[in-house]
């Protein structure tokens, strides 16, 4: 026996707000964030991330305070991603008490941030999210700006660079699988975690168990991360583990 | 500063308010206090020592803050409980920037051996170890009670303590090799994993740490 694969269920926040709702049957409050992180907690969750989407700066600062109501109540580690511009952005965040935050465009535009923050916080607080895109046959490229922009960098080169640059873990998305429920890019999955020595989460694509399970033993992911599968209520993280360890995959239950 | 008070020792390396959450939600009202003032750590009741970051900044730091000599007696005379980083600092010297620690046990921190991290598989195992381990029970301590032996708990970290005297060990884990992951002596416990980040068997040992009676 030895290490969990790990599963990070993620919730889009916005202005405070979980973006899509959840419909878990005997939530009082279906929009907070901190509830929904209790809950998933109780189910087994290994980690929790909060994508803060908020589009308006001056509504910004709102995610530090569901940051700091969460660290108070759910004592496992949460990673939060969003308009992550500085060092200073990155200080507030751990300083609210996130564990880990995660950086995407401003890591693309300043890879010397990665750097500057790893140096100063540590690089198990500093997750490089990857979003990647097909662009032919085996070759991945990174797109910022939710796949709207492409950066001309290669999916693979980019997260060795992360690496050597101090990033303690890599959220790669795939851009081709986000929202459609057809399971992981798994030769994406696989060629970014052998290429690299720290931890990759898969994300992007989850629409059953099987493609969770698959996302370990076949894109050879350190961890999985799914949004609506869980927040639907169509499977809780615990059958979702459950499943996984039927498969012979170690997880924490 | 009342009675009773639990110091979180803070010599300015990380953020220590997740330990300190999690000590507050179990503490049954007591005080914790995060102090980087000796004098709080030597009136405290018990002192918790955690850390993260890369061990010879965190030796530098503890120095700067004038803090070794309130964290060593502790160390000697009340409740002590060390954490990751605070638990490697409790023994002789580490590998990671070949830094002297602070001698309470004896015995060295070691890297992770690349060329043995593998799984039974054979797939290469990564280093930091981070996510869910189980840690074996090695003994019976008040600090284990009512956590299951084998329990998961949460790691992050690339060295580990490799104890000269084997009897001081209270926990291991294995990742491509045995190591220590909890040593216990007399008033001491330090773990190598991050109690305040492990769910219930974590909160259940940071309160079992507060009953504790050594």
């Amino acid at each position: 026996m030895g290490l969990a694969k790990r599963i990070i269920p993620c919730l889009d926040v916005t202005a405070g707000r979980v973006v899509k709702g959840t419909n878990f049957v005997d939530l009082r409050d279906a929009g907070d964030p901190v509830e929904i992180a209790r809950r998933y907690d109780e189910q087994g969750a290994d980690e929790v991330t909060f994508l803060d989407i908020t589009a308006s700066s001056d509504q910004r600062d709102i995610i530090l305070h569901i940051v700091e109501a969460c660290a108070a109540q759910v004592f496992i580690p949460l990673t939060v991603g969003g308009g992550v511009r500085t060092v200073a952005d990155v200080r507030r965040l751990l300083n609210a008490g996130a564990d880990k935050v995660s950086m995407n465009t401003a890591a693309v535009q300043n890879p010397d941030l990665v750097a500057e923050a790893s140096a100063k916080v540590g690089n198990q607080c500093i997750v490089v999210a990857i979003d990647a895109k097909q662009t032919a046959p085996g070759q991945w490229q990174v797109f910022t700006h939710g796949g709207r922009n492409n950066t001309g960098l290669d999916a693979i080169d980019w997260a060795r660079r992360v690496q050597a640059l101090g990033a303690g873990e890599i959220l790669l998305t795939s851009m081709d699988r986000d929202g459609t429920k057809n399971g992981f890019d798994l030769a994406l999955t696989r060629a970014v975690a052998d290429a690299v020595d720290i931890p990759v989460i898969a994300s992007g694509g989850v629409g059953n168990l099987r493609h969770l399970a698959d996302g370990v033993s076949e894109g050879h992911a350190d961890a999985v991360l799914a949004a609506s599968i869980f927040h639907f209520g169509e499977y809780t993280v615990r059958e979702a583990k459950e499943y996984m360890r039927e498969r012979g995959i170690e997880v924490r239950l | 500063m009342a009675a009773g008070t639990i110091a979180v020792v803070d010599y300015g390396m990380g953020n220590l308010r997740s330990v300190w959450q999690a000590l507050v939600h179990v503490a049954g009202g007591r005080e914790v206090a995060v102090t980087a003032d000796p004098a709080v750590v030597a009136g405290a009741e018990r002192v918790v020592f955690p850390g993260q970051g890369a061990m010879p900044d965190c030796m530098r730091e503890l120095d700067a803050r004038g803090l070794r000599p309130a964290v060593l007696a502790a160390a000697r005379e009340k409740p002590f409980l060390g954490i990751c980083i605070g638990e490697q600092m409790l023994f002789e010297h580490s590998a990671e920037g070949d830094v002297a620690g602070l001698g309470v046990f004896a015995g060295e921190v070691r890297r992770f051996p690349a060329e043995r991290m593998v799984d039974a598989t054979g797939r290469r195992l990564k280093v930091p170890h981070m996510g869910w381990n189980e840690v074996r029970q090695a003994r019976p301590h008040a600090l284990w009670q009512g956590i299951p032996d084998g329990a998961r708990f949460y790691f992050v970290h690339s060295y580990y303590v490799d104890p000269a005297d084997r009897a001081c060990v209270a926990g291991t884990t294995e990742y491509g090799i045995p190591f220590t992951s909890a040593v216990a002596r007399d008033n001491i416990f330090a773990i190598q994993c991050h109690p305040e980040k492990s769910a219930q068997a974590g909160l259940a040992l940071l309160e079992n740490f507060i009953r504790w009676k050594p």
